[in-house]
């Protein structure tokens, strides 16, 4: 699948792993920078750099709380990333479903050889 | 007779260079280890309605080789082999799996995609899981990439009958 090979892109902005990290929280709810600090273990710029990241490509979205800035995941934005997995992950469904008739008859087999049933 | 179908697959990618593929079975552990290592039965599921699959040899035995060769409905060829590393009947099996493309150069050994199956039986149903472990983000990205190539095959395909039924 062809994708855009800048960071402006949702598939990289995910690359990274501590980026992922604050995802994960943040399917949690809604949270302050000064939450996610102590559960990264990173510095305050460091986080604040990842989230920059998430916003650009709208996996973040941040609003405004008194004096401080709440960050929320945007589901909507990690769309593409889903669809792609999808097709991967429909291959195996396919695969696995044919798997269910063969196991069905090894069933029956085993409850022939039993005959008790 | 219809098979009790016990839903879709989950597909996760844990790291960036792993895929974890997960599925509950209406069976005991043992059955679907059978059904995973008997090849007149891989023959039956391991296409899924993609193709047919040709042939399917399994030396089970640590080193031994296997290798699927399945023709795609559009009448080209897919194949797949690899190398068991590690082998606990009914419960656990390690090995390679390399996709063979056409004209590709071969992976290098330490390159090869390590594919980590675990059986897992609770109240006569088992939870199959399928991590597969690759050395690269790239080559995890290929793997992934291929549901779509083959997805995208389909609604052609779809489109095609489609188009056909209007003609």
């Amino acid at each position: 699948m062809a994708r855009a090979a800048t960071t402006a892109d949702v598939f990289n902005a995910v690359a990274e792993p501590r980026r992922r990290q604050i995802l994960d929280v943040l399917a949690g709810g809604e949270r302050p920078v000064n939450d996610l600090v102590p559960l990264l273990g990173l510095a305050q710029p460091q986080v604040s750099k990842h989230l920059r990241v998430l916003r650009e490509v709208g996996a973040v979205d941040v609003r405004e709380d008194g004096r401080q800035r709440l960050y929320r995941l945007n589901g909507h934005a990690l769309r593409p990333i889903h669809d792609w997995v999808k097709a991967y992950e429909d291959s195996w469904s396919e695969r696995f479903e044919q798997l269910d008739v063969v196991l069905e008859d090894l069933k029956q087999k085993e409850q022939g050889d039993g005959g008790s049933e | 007779m219809a098979a009790v179908s016990s839903g879709t697959a989950t597909v996760t990618l844990p790291t960036d260079e792993q895929i974890l593929i997960t599925r509950e079975f209406d069976a005991p552990k043992h059955l679907v280890y059978k059904a995973w290592t008997t090849p007149e039965l891989v023959k039956r599921w391991w296409s899924g309605r993609r193709g047919a699959v040709t042939l399917a040899e399994i030396d089970l035995r640590v080193g031994g080789q296997w290798r699927y060769v399945m023709t795609a409905n559009e009448g080209f060829e897919v194949a797949f082999h690899g190398e068991f590393r590690e082998i606990v009947e009914n419960e656990r099996l390690v090995n390679t799996e390399i996709y063979e493309m056409p004209g590709a150069p071969p992976l290098a050994p330490e390159d090869e995609p390590v594919n980590i199956i675990t059986f897992t039986e609770e109240d006569g149903r088992t939870t199959l899981s399928v991590l597969v472990q690759t050395t690269s983000k790239e080559l995890r990205d290929m793997i992934v990439d291929s549901g779509m190539e083959a997805g995208m095959q389909e609604s052609m395909d779809a489109l095609e009958e489609v188009a056909v039924s209007l003609g």
